[in-house]
This record gives structure tokens, sequence and C-alpha cells, in this order.
């Protein structure tokens, strides 16, 4: 059984990067990640200044670019469109070893590449250097509304119990003799899919009742640890605003 | 765990105004999401959501074989909407996105709009509105909800991958043959609808023989029974 989508991406090390305040790095991630989408394609230099910034982070974080370029291979459906790009595109084309090529379409597919890639990479590093946990309390103190980090709280939380109800089912299906191939196998999958919803759900009915015997009234306790200190802060803009000043500077020279 | 890939739009595709955008967009109705989905569940909305949204991610990532070499698995968007309603699915759906753009880098931070208002809005929204229509005329049996299921995944999954479409059409980076994509991106998605609709069909079947009640697309055909007796009865 392959792992799906939930393969834990973070790696625990002694960082620096690491022990910053989760809120601070979220936001760092999504102002460094708005810089590169807003950066015009025709600055080329300045993706390999961003790239530059990500790769003194990944080596701050003590995170290895072969584990990152393992799991940047997540974007690879996106290069094969960006291959496409070249060939499909319309308006003024040139000639490259007999092909002809649009320009538009060979900005666009280097667009996709380099955007996506700094984006994958910011994001990977962000989930390498913060636990589950600290990103729900990083959003927390953020101001998401408390109803989404709630839900996502009990999503994270039972996750790997629901995940592992799959499992034990799946091995109870083969140990009677069930042996899965192809298409024949939709029905056991679909209706083992029936019965991990119906034990979601009066699970989630009984630590529902739970919850209300122990006196909730529709808000969780939050912790009262204290966020991100101002130096903390000043750390980590760093990256979005040295990313800032290369787009200020591409744009205005 | 190298196979798996982004089914999520990535940074870069569309521009950063029409993002904002549909980032405004995605945060004004999750809010009214919100607020409806209060009204069914009310306080009980954080934990049964919470497992709710645990169920659609565990399903995620229960891939299975199709054929040799090619494994699949569910969205789920459908399923959701005929199990727990249009209100609290969208919000199951978009949490589990935002998870997974955070947590496993699947989808651009700036995509988030993108991503939640095609796969967590439009897909749901026209889910929910072929189960309602559908469940007019269609038996109310296990039979009957599972074929609407089944449609409801498949112009679901279609009318979601539309959703890139016209996104693309007003903020894509390339200029394309718009009939090009809206084709490909149509006839791709059928496919994964299909086998979607199928699995969907089956799974909200089996949970109509066993509690008719927690099915929220035949809910509105019986009497419903209060939480406190369907949590006693289990």
């Amino acid at each position: 059984m392959g792992a799906g989508h939930a393969h834990p991406l973070h790696l625990d090390r002694p960082s620096p990067v690491h022990r910053l305040a989760p809120e601070v790095k979220i936001l760092a991630t999504l102002l460094f990640t708005v810089v590169v989408v807003a950066t015009p394609r025709e600055e080329l230099w300045a993706f390999g200044g961003y790239a530059v910034l990500l790769a003194a982070v990944a080596g701050a974080a003590g995170v290895p670019m072969k584990w990152l370029a393992r799991r940047a291979s997540i974007e690879l459906p996106f290069v094969l469109l960006a291959v496409a790009l070249p060939f499909a595109g319309h308006g003024e084309r040139v000639g490259w070893l007999g092909m002809s090529l649009s320009v538009d379409g060979l900005y666009g597919a280097w667009n996709i590449v380099a955007k996506g890639t700094l984006g994958v990479v910011a994001s990977l590093l962000l989930a390498a250097s913060t636990t589950m946990r600290d990103l729900i309390v990083g959003l927390d103190r953020l101001r998401c509304p408390a109803v989404f980090t709630q839900i996502a709280t009990f999503m994270l939380r039972y996750l790997d119990i629901l995940a592992d109800d799959a499992r034990r089912m799946r091995i109870a299906r083969l140990s009677r003799g069930y042996d899965p191939r192809f298409l024949w196998q939709v029905k056991a999958f679909a209706v083992s899919v029936g019965s991990l919803f119906l034990r979601a759900y009066e699970r989630g009915e009984r630590v529902y009742l739970a919850m209300v015997s122990r006196g909730y009234d529709g808000r969780l306790p939050r912790p009262e640890a204290g966020g991100a200190t101002a130096a903390q802060w000043a750390q980590s803009a760093v990256l979005p605003a040295a990313a800032a000043a290369i787009a200020m500077t591409a744009v205005l020279r | 765990m190298d196979d798996v890939q982004a089914m999520h739009i990535a940074n870069g595709i569309v521009d950063g105004p029409v993002s904002a955008l549909f980032a405004v967009i995605a945060v004004l109705a999750l809010a009214f999401c919100v607020w409806r989905a209060r009204a069914d569940l009310d306080d009980r909305l954080a934990p049964m959501a919470g497992l709710v949204a645990a169920f659609i991610f565990a399903v995620q990532m229960l891939n299975f074989q199709v054929l040799p070499g090619v494994s699949g698995h569910l969205l789920g968007g459908a399923l959701a909407v005929a199990l727990v309603g249009p209100w609290v699915g969208a919000l199951c759906v978009s949490t589990v996105l935002i998870v997974q753009c955070l947590l496993f880098a699947d989808g651009g931070l700036t995509a988030l709009g993108l991503n939640i208002t095609n796969m967590a809005l439009i897909g749901t929204a026209a889910g929910y509105l072929l189960v309602a229509a559908l469940m007019r005329f269609l038996p109310k049996t296990p039979g009957g909800v599972g074929a609407t299921a089944f449609i409801a995944s498949v112009v679901g999954v279609v009318v979601a991958s539309q959703g890139f479409v016209l996104e693309y059409w007003l903020g894509g980076t390339t200029e394309l043959s718009m009939t090009t994509i809206a084709g490909t991106m149509a006839g791709v998605h059928v496919l994964i609808g299909l086998g979607e609709g199928v699995i969907a069909a089956t799974t909200v079947a089996t949970v109509a023989r066993v509690r008719p009640d927690l099915v929220y697309a035949l809910r509105r055909y019986r009497n419903t029974v209060p939480a406190a007796e369907m949590a006693d009865a289990a």
C-alpha cells in the first residue's frame, strides 16, 4: 500500500530554524512565496537569487539538498505541463534544433518551473522544520478562525487512528482469504471505506459526548505559552525582506 | 511514497491578482459554510467535522492498484457531500487542502484560494445540487442514493476541473488555446470521476444500508434521530 499523502515531512533537527516560533515561519514562507509569484518572469537572475536564499535557509535548518530534491518531485506533473508549453504556445516563435518554439511558451514554461519549484521548496522547508502540532498553534496565533484550527486539530489527532483502522480492516480481509487484484477489488475496497466512515462518524459522536461531559462549551482551552519574541520576528523577516529587495532591484533596474 | 504527485495547482500557473481574487472568494464562501455548518451541527461542529476531515484524509491515503503500475486514490469530495452535506463537506475538504498545502507541500501557498475554490467549493456545490435534484426522482434506497453518488462524483470532479480552466482563462501565465485546455482537463477528469464514482456509490450504498440516518442525502426523507440517541445506539 502506498503511503498516499500522509508521509511525515518533518525532519527533527536541532537547528535555529526549527527553534523559531511557528507563526513567524508560516508568515515568512507566505510572504516569500508571494514575492516570488509577483516577480516578473523576464527577470531571470532574480529567481537565482531566491534559490540562493532558500539554499541558505536549508543549510541553516540542516535539511539535505537530496531530501529536498526528492520531495520536490511532487510537482512533476506541472513540469510536464511546462515542457508542453513552448510547443503549444502562441505568438512569436524561435527556431531551436530544428523545432519551432513559442517565445511566450518558453517564458511560460520557465515561469511555472521556477515559481513552482521555489514555492515547493519553501513549503518543504516549512514542513521539515515545523511539527503538525506547532503548525496549528502557529495558525491559531496568526488569528486563523478557531473553527478551522479546531477542525484541523481533530483531523490530525485522529488521522493516524483512522488510517490504522483502515489497515486493520485490510489485514482482516486478507486473513480471510481475500486476494486484491486490479479492478475486482473495488467492491471490497468501497465497502470498507463505508465502514471506515461509520467508525469515524460514530467515534466523532463519542468524542463529542466525552468532551461535553468534561465541560466543553464550543471552544478548546488555548495553550497560554507566549508567542514569538521580537528577535524571532526579526530573524524570520530576513528571508522575505531579502527576497523583496531582490525583487525591487529586478523591477527598478 | 515517491510516486505521490500533486494534483493541486502549484505557484506560478495562475498570476498573482487572479490568485488573490480567488483567495478572497474562498474566504467569503468558507465563512458562509461555517455559518451554515453550525446550523447543522452547532457545538458538535469541531469534533464531528474534524473526524469527517480525518476520514477524507485517510481515504486519500488508501492507494489501490487499478492496473499494474497504475494506482489511484479517492478525492472524496462528492462522497463527503452525499454523507455529511455541502456545508460540512466543503469545510472538511478545505481543511484537508490547507493541511496538505502547509504540511505536505502539495499545492502552492498562493494557489490555495484557487484549489479551495475548485475542489472544496465548485466541486461540492455541483455535487450537492445534483444530489438534491436527483434524490427527488430516484428511489430513497441504498441503490438510489448510490446511483446519485455516482453521478454527483463524475459531474463534481469534471466541473471542478473546469474551475481551473476558468481561472487559467482569467489569469493564466501563458497564452494557450482555451478549448484545448478545457478538453484535456475534462477528458482526464471524466476518467478520474468514473473511478471515483464507482467507489463513492458503493461506499454510500453501504452506509445507507447500515445507518441510513447518517446519510445526508437521505436525511430529508426520513425522521432524523437526535444525536444523543444515535450515540447510545452506537
